[in-house]
């Protein structure tokens, strides 16, 4: 051939050489973009259960009034429930008594001393990144101390960029320390030269919550006037109990768990509601809405708000407060009217959201971010994503990971909808041959789900269809289901059941007032026929007394409300658990 | 059934065709307002199954853009445009035989493989060359770390087996 490099064909230019090359790009990124819009199919599908969950939550509120209202009807005036509903007279834990808690010299986590200094915080820091679990004591007197801290704030603090400082503000967090420990690296660790504001949503979901909310509050307590946390909506007990940080917490520390929840409640609902710089802009979780009273918001007793998900302690002379909080995220907004006018209608120039916590639904599903903020310029927007591996993977691989994992969700919330999907189904197939056009089936989805979601696009993944386009409906239960704790049950009770096991999780827990684990069979009927009125789901109150005699749960005339609901969980057939080197989605 | 032969009609079809484009449109409509991105409209049009080139990605832009680009696709100028590219099956994706050949041409002497430097030369150079993201993606999953070269053979059949999914997943 001639050439000096005798790997390259001789005349490069040769149309047939042109052509294979084209013909190999082409179908690359023809390959590349349907991944791309695989993975962003996964990230709607996230977000689009995240938001139904939210309308839940909604939900769940409305039956708190709902039950506050008829459940003593039901029973005799139950004190203790409507204490533990409204979060007061509850026996204090003793600051004395928890400082007796002793720490033994075994022990080889951090050390804390009091009053905090800067060392205290690299100290957390440096035990939590080799996983040393705070001990009790510490994490006690941390949130004793914060409590003090923050009472003495407003419900509105005020902050400068003057003095040349440059503030950085944080979203959500929801415990992810790895995204926290990125920040510090690349922004620097809090002090007085360097403020930050965190906003809200520090823990739940993550499996680090409790860490990340010590260094937090450490750092408060070191830097209390450049160190600003403002309340989100997951700064709340009845929202941990749903989202991971009780399980956490109760998981790391099995003794003093209970203690530490109940100083979290308190210590929560002193944190304050937002933060404003230079008078010019707002910082809040969960945002505005058009009927939000800003000077309102600066008057209220914030201490009163127990729950997002329930209404204040009442109070003589105010009005209650409807804090909505409508997105996931937080919100930075900037104002050209100056607080001291009338606060109410305001033209805002412009709303940020932040979000800090990078794989948030997925490893690889999205990045993080902060903000710096410095007078008289615009924001600067930091952009970082955790990971573990040191290499970056074949996009496939990242976007296997990521569908596989929004894909097993939504299964799972096709199965607690059986029955309802069934019947849509037959609806259309009258002929009752299992199939339907992908359009039948695709609306079926859609208006027993209430899941606005690509189902034509889905529905490779989620069912069989024949060359013809039509879909084997049934195949959309395939390959996972409910266990049944007991054979002799009904698939309806059953679903329901599992359907609205974490609503159930969390009024079990409120009805338990002494966090046993156990409630009265009297009370877990009463609670249940209350349930079926407002949920209007349709189970036979005996059935489930059955459920629970069969399942062996009731002793006593008492029963384990959390072994009843574990008993209540979906088996994936394919677990995709298993690592693979090949692109084949699970199947 | 009498309404079975009904849903055979074009009307239907194009009906369905019409939900489907909308449905791959609006996962990229960031702010529902029937918008998306123009940067993105290669991603949808070949999320519907379509392989356009380059050359052709562009015409077809140039087609459902505002007369003053605005940088945004609405979806009232771009349905129409695809469902008559879906209905006429322009840019039919690649065979896989095709493909294999494709390889084999820039690999005269049948080792099997192309080294990771070939394979660069080439898709940068020649054809319509990828940008520098793309190149780096490509060969994060085709390059053999060991040889440092792509055995495009097993190559081809396992990025086909993701495609086989979707057949996997058919009943006679």
């Amino acid at each position: 051939m001639g050439c000096s490099d005798s790997s390259f064909i001789k005349d490069k230019k040769s149309p047939k050489v042109i052509k294979a090359a084209t013909i190999i790009q082409n179908w690359y990124r023809g390959y590349s973009a349907r991944l791309k819009a695989r993975q962003r199919h996964a990230l709607t599908v996230f977000q689009s259960i995240e938001y139904a969950d939210e309308q839940s939550q909604m939900q769940l509120s409305n039956f708190f009034s709902f039950m506050l209202e008829n459940y003593t009807d039901e029973r005799e005036e139950d004190p203790e429930l409507i204490a533990r509903l409204f979060g007061c007279n509850l026996p204090d834990t003793r600051e004395d008594y928890v400082k007796m808690i002793d720490v033994p010299d075994s022990y080889d986590g951090p050390r804390l001393q009091f009053p905090l200094t800067f060392t205290d915080i690299e100290s957390l820091i440096e035990g939590f990144k080799q996983q040393k679990i705070l001990h009790p004591h510490y994490v006690l007197a941390v949130l004793f101390e914060a409590k003090k801290v923050l009472m003495q704030m407003p419900n509105i603090s005020h902050i400068s960029t003057l003095l040349s400082k440059e503030i950085t503000v944080c979203g959500d967090l929801h415990g992810k320390l790895d995204d926290l420990f990125l920040i510090f690296y690349k922004n620097g660790v809090p002090s007085n030269e360097n403020p930050y504001v965190f906003n809200g949503d520090f823990v739940d979901r993550g499996k680090n919550s409790i860490e990340v909310l010590m260094i937090l509050l450490a750092s408060l307590l070191v830097y209390p006037n450049d160190l600003h946390l403002n309340r989100g909506n997951h700064e709340d007990f009845l929202m941990n109990l749903r989202y991971g940080f009780t399980k956490e917490i109760m998981q790391k520390y099995r003794v003093y768990g209970n203690e530490i929840l109940k100083i979290l409640e308190d210590v929560y609902t002193w944190l304050p509601i937002a933060t404003i710089v230079d008078n010019d802009i707002l910082i809040i979780h969960g945002g505005l809405s058009e009927s939000t009273d800003l000077n309102l918001l600066h008057r209220i007793e914030r201490n009163k708000m127990k729950s997002v998900l329930m209404p204040p302690i009442p109070s003589d002379g105010d009005s209650a407060i409807d804090l909505k909080i409508t997105k996931v995220g937080s919100e930075k907004i900037k104002t050209s009217v100056s607080l001291s006018d009338q606060l109410l209608q305001h033209e805002w120039e412009q709303v940020i959201t932040i979000f800090s916590a990078s794989n948030y639904y997925e490893d690889g599903s999205n990045r993080g971010a902060y903000l710096r903020l410095s007078f008289n310029t615009l924001p600067k927007i930091f952009q970082y994503q955790v990971t573990k591996a040191t290499h970056i993977r074949p996009l496939y691989q990242r976007v296997n990971t990521v569908e596989g994992s929004a894909i097993r969700m939504l299964k799972e919330r096709i199965i607690a909808r059986k029955t309802d999907l069934v019947h849509a189904f037959e609806l259309y197939d009258r002929n009752k041959s299992g199939k339907l056009s992908l359009s039948q089936w695709a609306f079926s989805m859609e208006s027993v789900l209430e899941l606005n979601l690509p189902w034509r696009s889905l529905s490779t993944r989620l069912v069989l269809t024949d060359r013809d386009g039509n879909v084997d409906y049934m195949s959309s239960f395939q390959n996972i289901r409910i266990q049944k704790p007991v054979k002799e049950v009904h698939s309806t009770l059953i679903e329901t059941l599992y359907r609205y096991r974490s609503d159930l999780h969390i009024i079990f827990n409120i009805i338990d007032t002494d966090h046993s684990g156990m409630i009265s069979m009297e009370e877990f009927r009463t609670m249940w026929k209350l349930f079926k009125m407002h949920y209007g789901v349709p189970v036979d109150d005996s059935e489930v007394d059955e459920l629970a005699n069969k399942m062996d749960l009731n002793k006593d005339g008492s029963i384990d409300f959390n072994e009843f609901l574990k008993a209540f969980h979906v088996v994936h057939r394919f677990d995709p658990s298993r690592k693979s080197n090949k692109p084949v989605v699970q199947e | 059934m009498a309404e079975d032969r009904e849903w055979e009609s074009t009307e239907t079809a194009v009906a369905e065709l019409h939900k489907k484009i909308k449905e791959a449109f609006e996962v990229f409509d960031h702010e529902s307002n029937n918008t998306v991105d123009v940067r993105e409209i290669g991603t949808i049009i070949r999320s519907l199954g379509c392989c356009p080139s380059e050359g052709e990605l562009h015409d077809l832009i140039a087609e459902v853009e505002e007369e003053e680009p605005t940088g945004y696709i609405r979806l009232e100028k771009f349905l129409p445009v695809m469902t008559e590219v879906l209905l006429e099956r322009r840019y039919r994706p690649i065979p896989e035989d095709v493909l294999l050949r494709a390889f084999e041409v820039l690999d005269p002497t049948k080792r099997g493989f192309l080294t990771k430097e070939e394979l660069i030369k080439y898709m940068t150079e020649e054809g319509e060359p990828f940008s520098q993201e793309e190149m780096e993606e490509m060969l994060s999953a085709a390059i053999d770390s060991e040889s440092n070269s792509i055995h495009y053979k097993d190559y081809i059949t396992m990025m086909v087996e993701v495609q086989l999914f979707k057949e996997k997943n058919k009943v006679t």
